[in-house]
C-alpha cells in the first residue's frame, strides 16, 4: 500500500471516528478483530480473555484516538495497544511466554528438504541442486488459485507456531508492509524477516507436495 | 551472507525473502541476481516463492463472529455517549 495514500485513508477514518461515526467504527472493527483476537491469544490463557482483552483495547483506542498523532498507521497503533495490554494480561495471569513458543523453534531449519541439494562438499557441484524445484508457472491459474490451494494454505498456517503465522497473515494475506508488521508485533526488522520466511517457507512447501500428489496420482 | 564468494542454490534459496523484501546489500543482491541468471533450479525456487506469496493473498480474513462484534459496538456507544456532554460544552 502507498504510503500517502494510506495517510490520507487514515486521516479520514479518525476525523469519522472522531465525529463518533459507528459505521466507521465497526468498518474498523470488521478489518481488524480477527487479527487482534490471534495476536490477543498469543499471551493470555483462554478465547474469552482474548475476547476481554480486544474489548479493553477498542475502549483505549477510543479514549486514545484525541492523542493519536499518526506517527505510525491507525492500524499499527491499534495493534500496539492490543499487544501491550495482551501482555500486562498475560504477566497477571502467571503466564510468560517465551518468545521462542510464539516464534517457533526452527527458525534456522532449511527452506528446502536438504535431499534437494547435492553435498556440501560434492568435487563438482558443492551444494548445487541435485533434483531442481518444479517449474509452476504452467500450474493453470484456477488450480493454482483454486479452493483446494487455499485450503492447503489455511492448514498450514493453523500449524505454524503462531507469530510465524500471524506475520504471513498480516504481510501476504492483508497486505501489510513490513514496518507496519514489526510494529504492531513489537518484533525486529530481522525477526519479522525470519518469521515471514519459515512461514512461507513452510507453505510453499505444503503446497509443493499438494502439487507432486496431483501430479502423481 | 556478504563478502566476495558466490552464492550456493542452498544458501541463495534462505536468502529469497531478503531479496523478495529488499533487504540485502547491493552486491550480494548482484551476485544473487548473477547466479539466477544461470540457475534453472533457483529461479523455479524464487518463482514458487512468489507462487506462495500470490496464494496467500488470495485467503480471506476471518468473519468476527456477531456475539464478538455486538459487545464492541456496545463498548463504542458507551464510549460516544460519555463523549456527549463534553462535545455540548
Amino acid at each position: 500500500m502507498d504510503a500517502a495514500t494510506q495517510t490520507v485513508a487514515d486521516r479520514e477514518l479518525l476525523d469519522r471516528l472522531r465525529a463518533g461515526d459507528e459505521d466507521a467504527f465497526m468498518e474498523l472493527v470488521d478489518a481488524l478483530q480477527p487479527a487482534m483476537l490471534r495476536v490477543a491469544r498469543m499471551y493470555v490463557s483462554s478465547q474469552a480473555v482474548a475476547e476481554e482483552v480486544v474489548g479493553d483495547a477498542w475502549l483505549g483506542v477510543l479514549k486514545g484516538l484525541d492523542r493519536f498523532e499518526g506517527r505510525s498507521s491507525l492500524r499499527t497503533w491499534i495493534f500496539r495497544i492490543v499487544t501491550n495490554i495482551a501482555k500486562t494480561r498475560g504477566q497477571r495471569e502467571g503466564r510468560s511466554v517465551p518468545f521462542a513458543t510464539l516464534a517457533g523453534d526452527d527458525l534456522d531449519a532449511p527452506t528446502f528438504d536438504p535431499s534437494s541439494f547435492m553435498a556440501s562438499d560434492d568435487p563438482r557441484w558443492p551444494s548445487h541442486w541435485s533434483s531442481i524445484p518444479a517449474d509452476w508457472t504452467g500450474i493453470p491459474e484456477d488450480r493454482l488459485l483454486g479452493a483446494e490451494t487455499l485450503r492447503v494454505v489455511r492448514e498450514t498456517l493453523d500449524t505454524l507456531p503462531p507469530m510465524q503465522a500471524e506475520v504471513l497473515r498480516l504481510r501476504d494475506v492483508l497486505g501489510w508492509t513490513s514496518e507496519e508488521v514489526r510494529n504492531a508485533l513489537d518484533l525486529t526488522e530481522t525477526n519479522q524477516r525470519v518469521l515471514l520466511h519459515r512461514a512461507r517457507a513452510k507453505v510453499r512447501r505444503a503446497l509443493e507436495r499438494d502439487f507432486e500428489r496431483e501430479a502423481n496420482a | 551472507m556478504s563478502g566476495s564468494t558466490e552464492f550456493s542454490c542452498r544458501e541463495l534459496v534462505e536468502a529469497l525473502t531478503d531479496y523478495l523484501e529488499d533487504a540485502m546489500p547491493a552486491d550480494d543482491r548482484a551476485r544473487l541476481e548473477a547466479h539466477l541468471a544461470d540457475c534453472d533450479g533457483c529461479t523455479n525456487a524464487l518463482r514458487q516463492f512468489r507462487a506462495t506469496i500470490r496464494v496467500a493473498g488470495h485467503l480471506t480474513e476471518e468473519q468476527v463472529a456477531e456475539p464478538s462484534r455486538e459487545s464492541i459496538r456496545q463498548v463504542f456507544r458507551r464510549w460516544r455517549s460519555d463523549q456527549e456532554p463534553e462535545r455540548g460544552r
